[in-house]
């Protein structure tokens, strides 16, 4: 209590050091601006902001850290930097350019000035010293007219004592009052966050589109030069047979026999590619079964927990399948364990899959390609892997898929009406019976006072009022504990719905 | 011998229905969907049935539950499946009733029309057929697994040919040994493994693939 006033005391005071500190970095950019789109010197212009960005950030940092407001950077992505052309001139526009130098600053004076966050960094540079400055000057402020009141006499020094232990108290309040301010013009506005979150979205989106096409062209690629020339070559060889049936049977023979050969590597190979683009136990069985399959087919010794009321969206299923197919292998090849443990199971409309060995451990998600490509393949589904693989094992993955069944309308609990309604009057009424008919009376009860106002028990011959009291209290608990449960209920349903 | 036949494909229909008929087999009936398959399998009561997993209205797994329920109601009815795939799942469900009486093969051993009329012979006389390709996940499923370990090279060949249902006549044919060869091999592979030694070779082969399953239960 006592470390935390003072750490909350110094901290007003770092704070406070820092407005003065801002207060003169405003005047700089102001100074800048100035010069920039007064005098021209536009090339000043983002070293500025990147000054100015960089103060933004610490004090973000220092949000978080010491008022615990967490403040999400609002920067727009950085602009790719220019690509020359052929000739390895750069073209921006409708101008061509020998180095990278121009383009590079127009992308990035673009990026900076049209950035609404680069703005609003600026606001809270300006209104720090006044704003925040303010709230966490109240606390130095407290102790130094404590200080100065003490001297004066012994009544102000009792009063100056109170200012000066008051001060430190507020300190944290105060730090706390700071973040808040810093949050309301440094975290990203809506816009800026449907902004980002578009981006990301096109991102996956693109990312999606890649790979599908990435594996179609896999597909094309296997059927042209597996399958097709096998087809071509069955052809022909049956061709040549034909021909030789008469004049050499034997030869014709061996030729049949080749072609046989030949259709039934064809069919090996249709197989494995079928098994790449969609498994056969998948489609036969479901998830379920599938997932059992490849634990079968694991050196490891696999136990499978699968409990799904429904089926997933197919093309979940199908991720869903790869996924664990991938985390099975690496177990195996590298986890070193030798017992595995997958769990599918399904929360409200999320899927959750875990995959638990007990091997050595220290898997790293930015190294394998293996869970690059699970990552990838969940993320067009919204889905996140979560790794956790210390040194020494046993390593868990686990992955989130938060829309995977169809519609969501198996999961969405819609009420009746009259819950709601019976929640309205319960919330409502339950203090009528639980205190001033039940608690209060009884008060009155005990206290033998003479009124009896408005309590219906006191009105009642003596020997019903004790029970009257009573059952009116756990009426009173009766109607809370209902209405309790109904909110509960109705939370669970929305937030089952909204999901 | 009277054959049900159960292929969704006409032209594998019809040419499974000649190379059977070829060889001397009746064919009782030959359907094209699950539902028609049960109601065949429970009215002929056919000494064998040959059956395609993936059957309409589904095309899921239909064939493969007409013919297990079929053996629930008729226990050790004879079914050889066929597949365009081989799951050890579904080997395992095929085997689990332990009577014997089973098939499972890729669709591909049909080429080799010799080899598939004698594993529906086999099926139909009570043994079993297991696909090679079953068998080689099987084993490498159990890769890590101490006793497989220790056979040689040539007792795993032998377990091998032995776990398709073959028999030592069929295996020492297969390996250019003498039959005697085949059962000393044989002997050492039951002893290496544990298992209890027994002459008929239909409850041989159920043995080694009860335990081949066992090991990962």
């Amino acid at each position: 209590m006592v470390l935390r006033t003072v750490v909350g005391f110094g901290r007003a005071l770092v704070l406070l050091a820092l407005a003065v500190v801002n207060a003169a970095l405003a005047a700089v950019a102001l100074l800048v601006f100035l010069l920039c789109f007064g005098l021209g010197l536009v090339f000043l212009f983002p070293a500025t902001i990147r000054l100015v960005r960089r103060r933004a950030v610490q004090a973000r940092r220092l949000a978080l850290a010491w008022a615990d407001v967490q403040i999400v950077p609002p920067y727009r992505a950085a602009p790719p930097p220019p690509v020359p052309q052929r000739d390895g001139w750069y073209r921006e526009g409708r101008s061509l350019y020998r180095t990278s130098l121009v383009p590079n600053f127009n992308r990035t004076f673009e990026w900076m000035f049209k950035d609404p966050a680069t703005w609003r960094d600026l606001a809270w540079l300006l209104g720090d010293p006044l704003i925040g400055g303010v709230a966490v000057l109240l606390p130095p402020l407290l102790v130094a007219s404590g200080v100065a009141l003490m001297a004066q006499g012994p009544v102000q020094a009792v009063a100056g004592v109170l200012l000066v232990l008051a001060g430190p108290l507020l300190a944290p309040r105060a730090v706390r009052l700071h973040g808040v301010w810093t949050r309301w013009l440094l975290a990203p506005t809506y816009r800026a966050r449907l902004t980002n979150a578009m981006a990301q979205l096109t991102r996956v989106h693109t990312d999606a589109i890649d790979t599908q096409a990435a594996e179609l062209r896999r597909i094309e690629r296997d059927l042209h030069d597996g399958a097709q020339a096998r087809l071509v070559a069955i052809g022909m060889t049956l061709g040549a047979a034909e021909e030789l049936v008469d004049s050499d049977p034997a030869a014709a023979k061996a030729l049949i026999a080749k072609v046989r050969e030949a259709s039934a590597a064809s069919l090996v190979e249709l197989r494995q590619l079928v098994r790449g683009i969609h498994p056969p136990v998948l489609a036969e069985r479901g998830l379920g079964d599938a997932v059992r399959a490849l634990a079968l087919d694991s050196p490891l010794k696999v136990s499978v927990n699968v409990d799904l009321p429904a089926r997933p969206e197919a093309p979940v299923e199908s991720a869903v399948y790869f996924v664990v197919s991938e985390l099975l292998t690496n177990a195996s090849r590298h986890g070193g364990g030798r017992h595995v443990a997958v769990d599918i199971s399904r929360r409200g409309p999320a899927l959750r899959i875990t995959v638990i060995d007990d091997g050595q451990g220290g898997a790293d998600p930015s190294r394998g390609s293996g869970l690059r490509g699970i990552e990838r393949r969940v993320a067009a589904f919204d889905g996140v892997l979560a790794l956790y693989s210390p040194v020494g094992g046993p390593t868990t993955a686990s992955v989130d898929i938060p829309r995977a069944f169809a519609g969501h309308a198996a999961c969405r609990v819609t009420l009746p009406p009259w819950k709601h309604r019976l929640m309205a009057v319960c919330w409502g009424l339950m203090w009528l019976p639980l205190f001033p008919q039940g608690l209060v009376a009884a008060g009155f009860k005990i206290f033998d006072a003479d009124e009896r106002s408005w309590f219906l028990a006191l009105y009642l011959p003596e020997v019903f009022q004790w029970p009257a009291i009573i059952g009116m209290i756990v009426l009173g608990v009766a109607m809370a504990v209902t209405a309790y449960g109904l909110t509960q209920e109705i939370k669970r349903a929305e937030a089952g719905a909204a999901a | 011998m009277r054959v049900v036949l159960a292929e969704d494909l006409y032209l594998l229909r019809d040419g499974l229905v000649r190379l059977l008929q070829a060889h001397g087999f009746e064919i009782v009936a030959a359907v094209e969907s699950g539902p028609e398959l049960l109601r065949a399998l429970l009215d002929e009561r056919p000494e064998v049935a040959v059956v395609d997993v993936r059957l309409p209205p589904t095309f899921t797994d239909e064939g493969l539950q007409a013919a297990l329920a079929a053996r629930r109601s008729i226990p050790g009815l004879p079914v050889l499946v066929l597949s365009q795939h081989v799951e050890q799942l579904y080997a395992r469900e095929l085997l689990a009733d332990g009577t014997g009486g089973v098939g499972y093969l890729l669709k591909d051993r049909v080429f080799n029309s010799a080899q598939f009329i004698d594993a529906v012979r086999r099926v139909a006389g009570g043994g079993t057929a297991m696909d090679p390709d079953v068998i080689a996940k099987l084993l490498a499923s159990n890769a890590r697994h101490e006793p497989l370990g220790r056979l040689s090279p040539r007792e795993r060949e032998v377990l091998e040919l032995m776990a398709e249902g073959r028999s030592n006549a069929a295996i020492a044919q297969r390996l250019f040994l003498s039959e005697s060869a085949v059962a000393k091999h044989t002997a050492n592979i039951f002893a290496k493994l544990d298992l209890a030694v027994s002459d008929d070779d239909n409850r041989r082969v159920l043995a080694v693939l009860a335990y081949l399953n066992g090991t990962r239960a």
